[in-house]
């Protein structure tokens, strides 16, 4: 695997960009692979989505489908996608330093 | 992350089955959910989907469908096409798929633009106040040409 220095970490990262290991993960990181994606300020709305979306990960060990996010996170379809605007399951995801997510829903 | 074109689908439902009304909204959602734009236009029978009072009552009927494996001499039972239904509605709510009318729903607040085909309701004598809310517009053949110029389509 390819690795990759985000806000001065040397971290694995896949060929789509996703960490490799969920771990290596910071608050710094999400905020730069944020700007990335296009999302230059995260607010507290989109740390509240990363945040359930690590919890429910470490929980389930998958990354949560959207439908999830939207049923137990505590945001509505319009919100997230607001938030994450242009393909939202990845770029949460990938935010999130949550593997690529595999759900259909 | 690099700049793309963005991409675009046009999904037409012509089935007005429980079975035939997941696939369209399977895939628009999942195209909204990877950044596509999504235009679904119901045609037909599709246009069961979109309509009040029908769009919660959508069946699946073992007749004559050979995958379910069913007998169609046992098929024709009252009471047969109920139990289909409520059996395959058990299946999709246990892989987290909502109803018709919720997933709808969720593709409109996801952005995906929802058509209802202005013939096929002439044709059954509906109006667009018969439709779910979240229908967009009803249009013609030829306004949906227009509407899909550029996009992939794809037939259900």
């Amino acid at each position: 695997m390819p690795t990759r220095e985000i806000a001065g970490k040397v971290v694995e990262v896949d060929a789509e960009g996703f960490l490799c290991n969920p771990n290596d993960w910071t608050k710094e990181i999400a905020e730069e692979i944020a700007r990335e994606e296009g999302i230059e300020q995260l607010t507290e709305l989109h740390w509240k989505v990363i945040e359930f979306c690590r919890a429910d990960f470490k929980a389930r060990g998958e990354p949560p489908t959207l439908r999830r996010i939207t049923k137990e996170g505590g945001v509505d379809t319009k919100t997230l996608y607001a938030l994450f605007p242009k393909g939202p399951a990845k770029k949460v995801a990938r935010i999130a330093g949550l593997g690529k997510p595999t759900g259909c829903i | 992350m690099n700049e793309e074109k963005q991409r675009k689908l046009a999904i037409i439902c012509s089935k007005g089955s429980l079975d035939m009304a997941y696939p369209g909204m399977v895939l628009a959602n999942a195209a909204l959910m990877s950044g596509i734009e999504v235009h679904m236009f119901f045609t037909f029978w599709g246009l069961d989907m979109i309509t009040e009072r029908k769009m919660d009552h959508l069946k699946i009927t073992p007749l004559g469908n050979p995958s379910m494996g069913m007998p169609n001499l046992l098929s024709i039972l009252p009471g047969m096409t109920a139990m289909a239904t409520s059996m395959m509605k058990k299946e999709i709510a246990k892989l987290d798929f909502p109803p018709v009318r919720e997933f709808l729903q969720m593709i409109v607040d996801a952005g995906g633009h929802l058509y209802g085909c202005k013939m096929s309701m002439d044709m059954m004598k509906l109006t667009k106040d018969d439709l779910f809310p979240g229908v967009e517009r009803v249009l013609g053949a030829m306004e949906f040409m227009e509407i899909s110029e550029g996009a992939q389509i794809i037939f259900i």
